[in-house]
């Protein structure tokens, strides 16, 4: 019989204890079928495509990668924290301002990527976004809408950040 | 202001960027088993034996079934056509004594969570008697080659010839000149990224098997599932959640979901099947590969005579249901002349079993290739009369509409010469061609590349029956229904999967009741809330689909006129919609509101004219008798050939396309760019191999090259817009242009670029040693 472990994750500032799972239990499994948040996507389970990507400890990883256990203790980001009350963060509001999403299976992904990446490079140039990009795979857009929302909100944030000066 | 023109921002956007869309795996009932599939590792065989009883001792493992167990009827797939024009052949759900492709389901597994199921299936043994595998069309078509289906000689699913142009035999030998085009094309995956799946399960209180799967085609998966496991219709609904892509991969029906649906009513537990990404790659559907010779005789301008093709598709083990292995040879012998005006035409076009996973429509089916070759052979000719290849084009383009072609297509009007010459022009204005010149000097090797075509949508039911397809599809069925708060909530047939319906459907409707969108709901893809529909393929949404939502609409609006009519004491035709309301066009100060006028239709019943129906419900149907539609486009590139590495790199990509009315430019601009997209990735990386044993060799995104931003460039769009005359909107479809007309553009790009070589590529994708070489081989 395959040995049970009992786990805790903090989750977009929430504690979920008891978490019985399994040691090969990947990241990605356990935030969406235990903890139930189902935003972050499976596209291919070895680490290519990127829609599972989360943050951890603000960097983006993959969460088809990270085993559950070995995120205890760290603090874990999903989709489901960006936006609040309802209200879309301005990253959100640039991808559908821009089109950059299609099915959307991808989106989450590129977002939590564009989160990690933006808030590490706030002044990132066109270049250095579209070479981010190129670590997730979309299917739908061509890409070039995702790099425009990038583009857009990193710009919007850094006008706010110049009037806040 | 109307809606319909805007770029209105999507409905869909809140709940896909939130992470609170709801895609099938998703999903997650109480008492759910996870299935996953015992598959064929050989590539063509008898199965001897299939031991599941190690499967079973796996801690976790539920049940395991075989095809005895379940006892299912096959999926088969019919064109209405002789026997030597077309061979059926069943597919059974899960393998009996014979398996034709690695990867084949042979038997399912069924455990408590998803990570025991797998251990299940690893523990499955399953014997067999191997045969010689097929595993091209030429091996297939070998005097003596082993046989995939009895009943199908020479391996032969499909065979057809047309159109043969009395004396075209003459009009070749008298030509000034002839060029040839033999052109191949690798095996694709079409590759959304999320998998295939699905959630089964049988509803005791409704007596209904419930299948949530991400279809593009709820209607026929339901109408299969029934037939497969011999139920009424009624007692099956087929429920598509938020679809992660499909582009036609999904249109079929896939063997899996009805052997989860078959293990749901037999255990009376939900099942949960979610399709991992190895067997997306290796055992799904694929699609492209397809092999052409192709003559066209010209005159000395330049001027096209004659077009002779032999075409072969590869579809891999067995037809889907419902389109057949005739999906892709027939489009292709129908829609070869394309753009251009072809005085006499031949085809003989096959469809050929191999033991590969088999095809299925991929966006665009068979017409990336059809312009493909075309468009080679325009640059051939040019080439060889020392014309400038824009100029041949331009001599051979229909231009005079409606054109009735030498495949009896007859095309509606289109901007064929407006979208080459503006992509040219935009081409020549920024200095690409003396920036070539300039390269050339410097011993690089840029090139200029176009293609030019057309792309026929809104297939109805009278262009789908020219197939003689035993299953035919065409039209759409819409219901509008508007409730006590005067929003209103539309059916229709097809299905978004990415598309944006919700919005550019909305607005539709919007427009023709005076609502704004948001007070506009769209529903799709629920078998038991929507009259029968065909789905989402073959870039009908928005011509069929929307022009039923479009007259459901309208009637609705009929309805409301008529009780406002009497309400306000006037005749039906001295009142109009304005902004939620009817209004007397004699007085505008009077007027009723939806909301009024709702709570008469469903709460004062007493107050409606005497001949009139309580409630306010209305519906419409759409087909298109005759052709269809086609839009049209043309695409510009220009590539840098790098001879160190053989890459080829896209420096500029502009497209101009035209789909008549655009309901939504920024969900049309989308659609282009993502095509464009795919046909970048044939063109240049996706290609599906198999070893001489039939093993596959792409398990993995490692070893199928998607491409990232990396390699797709930022696209420029412009629009050229002639309205469509018989969709109610003036839309035309705009799905699949962009996959269709990339190809052709980067390969004459990249022929361009190899002039001075003398070497010719016809081939894709273009590989990097491919490239190296054909610079090698330079002087
Ligand atoms: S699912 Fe994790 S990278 Fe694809
Ligand atoms: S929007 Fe569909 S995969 Fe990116």
């Amino acid at each position: 019989m395959t040995e049970k472990l009992l786990i805790s994750l903090t989750v977009n500032g929430r504690r979920h204890d008891d978490l019985v799972i399994e040691s090969r239990y990947t990241l990605v499994d356990v935030l969406r079928h235990h903890v139930g948040l189902t935003g972050t996507h499976v596209g291919c389970e070895h680490g290519v495509c990127g829609a599972c990507t989360v943050l951890l400890d603000g960097a983006p990883v993959r969460a088809c990668l990270i085993f559950a256990a070995q995120a205890e203790g760290r603090e874990i980001r999903t989709v489901e924290s960006l936006s609040h009350g309802g209200e879309l963060n301005d990253l959100q509001r640039a991808f559908s301002a821009c089109h950059g999403l299609q099915c959307g299976f991808c989106t989450p992904g590129f977002l939590m990527l564009a989160e990690g990446f933006l808030a590490e490079r706030p002044d990132a140039t066109r270049e250095e976004i579209r070479e981010v990009v190129s670590s997730n795979l979309c299917r739908c857009t061509g890409y070039q809408s995702i790099v425009d929302a990038i583009e857009q909100c990193a710009r919007g944030r850094r006008e706010a950040q110049g009037e806040a000066r | 202001m109307s809606w319909v023109g805007r770029s209105a921002a999507r409905r869909e956007d809140p709940r896909l960027l939130s992470g609170s869309g709801r895609y099938v795996d998703d999903i997650h009932l109480p008492g759910t088993l996870h299935a996953q599939f015992v598959r064929s590792t050989v590539a063509h065989g008898a199965v001897t034996g299939v031991d599941l009883s190690a499967t079973l001792a796996v801690p976790g493992v539920v049940a395991a079934f075989t095809a005895d167990d379940l006892e299912l009827g096959d999926i088969t797939a019919v064109l209405d056509r002789p026997p030597s024009e077309f061979v059926p052949t069943a597919m059974p759900v899960l393998a009996r004594d014979r398996v034709r492709y690695v990867g084949e389901p042979i038997a399912i597994v069924l455990a408590d969570n998803p990570y025991a199921v797998e251990d299940g299936v690893e523990a499955a043994r399953v014997t067999y008697e191997a045969d010689r595998p097929v595993v091209s069309a030429e091996q297939a078509l070998a005097p003596g080659a082993p046989l995939l289906h009895a009943a199908a000689p020479a391996n032969t699913l499909v065979d057809v010839s047309m159109f043969a142009t009395e004396g075209i035999d003459a009009v070749f030998a008298g030509a000034h000149e002839v060029v040839r085009v033999r052109a191949n094309t690798a095996r694709q995956n079409a590759l959304p990224l999320e998998t295939r799946g699905a959630v089964t399960s049988w509803d005791p209180r409704e007596e209904q098997l419930v299948v949530h799967t991400c279809t593009q085609v709820p209607h026929l998966v339901r109408t299969s599932l029934a037939e497969c496991l011999g139920l009424d219709e009624r007692t099956v609904r087929v429920i598509v959640p938020d679809m992660g892509g499909g582009f036609g991969l999904k249109c079929v029906v896939g063997r899996e979901e009805i052997a989860a649906a078959a293990a749901a009513l037999r255990l009376r537990r939900p099942v949960k099947w979610i399709e991992d990404r190895r067997d997306a790659l290796t055992a799904s559907f694929l699609a492209r590969e397809q092999h052409y010779d192709v003559r066209a005789a010209f005159d000395r301008d330049g001027r096209i005579l004659a077009l002779d093709a032999d075409i072969v598709c590869d579809m891999g083990a067995y037809s889907c249901y419902p389109f057949t292995a005739g999906i892709e040879p027939l489009m292709a012998s129908a829609e070869l002349p394309g753009v251009y005006r072809v005085p006499a035409y031949r085809v003989r076009a096959r469809a050929v079993a191999t033991n590969k996973a088999p095809s299925a429509p991929y966006r665009g089916v068979s017409r990336p290739q059809i312009v493909m070759v075309m468009e080679r052979l325009m640059e051939r000719a040019a080439r060889e009369l020392d014309l400038d290849p824009v100029e041949v084009r331009r001599r051979n383009l229909i231009v005079e509409f409606p054109y009735t072609g030498v495949n009896d297509v007859t095309y509606d009007p289109g901007s064929y010469l407006e979208s080459l010459n503006w992509c040219e022009r935009l081409l020549r204005d920024e200095g690409w061609y003396e920036r070539r010149e300039a390269a050339a000097a410097e011993g690089r090797y840029v090139g200029i590349g176009y293609s030019c075509f057309s792309e026929r949508t809104g297939y109805g039911s009278t262009a789908f029956a020219k197939r003689k397809m035993a299953v035919v599809p065409g039209f759409d069925l819409a219901e509008a229904r508007m409730d006590l708060s005067g929003t209103v909530t539309v059916t229709t047939g097809t299905m978004s999967h990415g598309q944006s319906h919700e919005t550019t459907l909305a607005q539709i409707v919007a427009d023709r009741l005076g609502l704004d969108i948001a007070q506009v709901k769209i529903h799709q893809g629920d078998t038991d809330r929507i009259p029968y529909g065909f789905g989402t393929f073959a870039s009908r949404s928005a011509t069929i689909g929307g022009s039923a939502v479009a007259r459901a609409a309208s009637a609705l609006g009929a309805r409301l006129l008529r009780l406002a009519a009497h309400l306000l004491d006037t005749t039906d035709d001295n009142v109009e919609l304005h902004d939620g309301s009817v209004r007397r066009r004699d007085d505008h100060g009077r007027a009723v509101s939806y909301r009024e006028l709702a709570d008469v239709a469903y709460l004062k019943a007493h107050l409606l004219p005497k001949d009139a129906e309580p409630g306010l419900t209305a519906s419409a149907s759409f087909d298109v008798h005759g052709d269809g539609t086609f839009s049209n486009a043309a695409h510009g590139v220009v590539v840098e050939l790098h001879p160190g590495t053989g890459q080829v790199e896209i420096l500029r990509y502009v497209c101009v396309e035209d789909c008549g009315v655009a309901i939504n430019p920024q969900v049309v601009e989308g659609q282009c760019r993502g095509g464009i997209a795919q046909g970048i990735a044939g063109a240049l990386f996706e290609q599906v191999t198999y070893d001489a044993q039939g093993e596959p060799a792409c398990a993995s995104f490692i070893d199928y090259k998607m491409p990232t931003a990396h390699e797709i460039p930022d696209i420029e769009i412009h629009h050229l817009e002639t309205p469509c005359a018989f969709t109610e909107s003036g839309a035309k479809g705009a799905g699949e242009g962009g996959t269709i007309g990339a190809p052709a553009a980067v390969l004459n790009a990249v022929n361009n670029a190899l002039l001075p070589t003398g070497v010719e590529l016809d081939d894709t994708p273009i590989r990097p040693e491919t490239v190296q070489r054909a610079i090698g081989a330079c002087p």
